[in-house]
């Protein structure tokens, strides 16, 4: 069944949204486990989950406001002009005419392989890489599909919603690895002195919750993390079928991008997430599904098929695609 | 302490609040879409703009095909004075422009040292571009015009939209003549047309119009590879784009 693309943003926004509601109320739990744990009462709950998000945020304002800057230099991406690059100036400045955005620096990586990224708190503030190689490669018609991908980052506001994700995903593992550490260090269960009768049955069933949670919990909110990143790269994709109206360029671009054997030497784990396909190609292959960043470049290529009621890939050709991915 | 009276001031001031919100918000997606309106504009004169560079520039090389030059310069000033006529003639004569400026480039086809031309090829990508972003600033104002109807006629904004002065806009449309298909007169200079020179089925800079609808056909927006060299590929459109 066709669907369009206006279907497919609203389902990725909902799916975003009730992720990162799974990882508030995970934070939520965890706190108040082992506040409750820690005090014997629901005041030192409220006050420990508060604590932990709020040093989690103070640790990400320096990445707020400086990160892309540390990307692009990590990158070793320079800036480009109208001059220098005509054509990737001209597809960024028409692409930002379709979004209703200012025109984001455009900065080059040199490397053969094709690949491209965005940055950049908010539409003011963002940076377009790409590399050499995805010049190259692209024809315009598959530029304009991954320039629209990245503006569509930076126009949902995918960098800081993936900041905001991360701070929680980042408080509850702080918060875990204090707690632990807490409770091997000092024999654990120091009971709250306000011991109120029946309070300490509780408390002691509180503190075996939270620790079983404090274990659990950094993982799950990891998983919740890659699956957010995961639905963003899929609203990217709708969204730059909304800009140049336009699946093909776009589903090209990802098949020649998938079958593109080069490996993207400045790319690292930490960068990773923020590029148009995943530039580890051999860290895809080794934890697909839950552990990745990005979504089977197989299945992005389907759901843009769904948009123009073309049929999905055959197994053979996601074989061809999956081997070597 | 009077409740029932608190609780009526609090209701009303809450409602005054609710209607400012509403009010700022639709006065601000009704100036995104005049702003967009305007923007179409400086895309058009872009291109007016660009077009005598690109004529003198293969004026020299191509004695035999004065007549499809004088076409595109007299598109050219027909398009600037339709500027002054309301919206349909001057999307009409822009059409017009469009496909003066595609024969124009399936001729320069035949044309090798032309075609190598720094200074050709770099207006070609300009034009390209502009064509382009004529395309997406029309879609943009579409864009910017279904958000601002929607919201008018959605609730809650639709109780106070009608009271306030608030009244739908019209989405571009393409001309019915925008779409046939346009056809390349390639029998100047007698020489053999390049198979790359196909017309395609898409229309000249039409933008879709924006009901949310899967694209039913490619957007004659985004155009082919500058590399003009590719002849028969069915994507590649027509070299001018």
């Amino acid at each position: 069944m066709a669907a369009t693309f206006y279907s497919q943003i609203g389902a990725n926004k909902r799916n975003s949204f009730l992720l990162a509601l799974v990882v508030i109320v995970l934070l939520g739990l965890l706190g108040s486990a082992i506040g409750y744990a820690m005090t014997g009462s629901t005041a030192g709950a409220l006050a420990v989950t508060i604590g932990a998000v709020v040093f989690g945020a103070l640790l990400s304002v320096g990445s707020y406001f400086a990160g892309d800057q540390a990307v692009l230099a990590a990158s070793q991406a320079h800036r480009v002009d109208a001059e220098s690059q005509p054509q990737l100036f001209n597809v960024v400045t028409e692409l930002s005419i379709a979004a209703g955005i200012p025109m984001p620096a455009v900065y080059l990586i040199d490397d053969t392989a094709p690949n491209a990224f965005a940055t950049g708190r908010d539409p003011a503030h963002a940076s377009i890489a790409v590399t050499s190689g995805l010049l190259e490669k692209m024809d315009r018609e598959e530029l304009q599909g991954v320039i629209g991908h990245e503006l569509s980052h930076v126009r949902n506001y995918d960098i800081r919603y993936a900041l905001l994700v991360g701070v929680l995903v980042g408080s509850i593992a702080l918060l875990a690895d204090v707690f632990l550490r807490y409770t091997f260090w000092f024999g654990g269960g120091r009971r709250s002195r306000d011991d109120r009768g029946g309070g300490g049955g509780l408390q002691a069933v509180i503190f075996v919750v939270a620790i079983l949670l404090a274990i659990v919990a950094p993982i799950i909110g990891r998983l919740v993390q890659l699956a957010v990143s995961r639905q963003r790269e899929y609203l990217a994709d709708a969204s730059s079928v909304d800009l140049t109206r336009n699946p093909h360029g776009l589903e090209r671009a990802l098949a020649a991008i998938a079958t593109d054997q080069e490996v993207l030497e400045v790319a690292s784990r930490a960068t990773q997430h923020l590029y148009f396909t995943n530039p580890i190609k051999k860290f895809e292959q080794r934890s697909r599904g839950l552990f990745s960043t990005h979504p089977p470049i197989a299945d992005r290529i389907d759901r843009l098929r769904k948009l123009t009621g073309e049929a999905p890939l055959t197994p053979a050709e996601e074989q061809t695609l999956a081997g070597l991915d | 302490m009077n409740w029932p009276l608190i609780i009526v001031i609090a209701i009303v001031v809450i409602v005054i609040l609710a209607v400012i919100l509403l009010y700022n918000g639709l006065v601000q997606k009704r100036l995104r879409v005049d702003e967009a309106l305007a923007q179409i504009q400086v895309q058009l004169k872009r291109r007016h703009d660009l077009i005598p560079n690109l004529v003198n520039a293969v004026r020299g090389y191509m004695e035999f095909e004065q007549k499809v030059l004088t076409d595109v310069t007299n598109a050219r000033a027909s398009a600037i004075a339709a500027g002054a006529q309301g919206p349909a003639a001057q999307a009409q004569a822009e059409n017009v422009l469009t496909g003066a400026l595609r024969s124009l480039f399936a001729v320069v086809e035949n044309y090798p040292q032309l075609k190598a031309n720094e200074n050709v090829l770099s207006l070609q990508e300009q034009l390209t571009t502009t064509e382009n972003q004529i395309g997406f600033s029309r879609q943009h104002y579409n864009a910017s015009v279904l958000d601002y109807n929607t919201s008018i006629q959605t609730f809650p904004a639709v109780l106070i939209a009608g009271i306030l002065g608030f009244v739908k806009r019209e989405f571009f449309e393409a001309e019915a003549e925008a779409q046939t298909v346009p056809t390349v007169d390639l029998t100047l200079g007698g020489a053999a047309p390049a198979t790359g020179a196909m017309p395609t089925a898409a229309p000249p800079v039409a933008p879709p119009a924006a009901p949310p609808a899967p694209p039913a056909a490619p957007p004659a927006a985004p155009p082919p590879a500058a590399d003009a060299g590719a002849s028969g590929d069915p994507n590649a459109g027509p070299p001018a784009g």
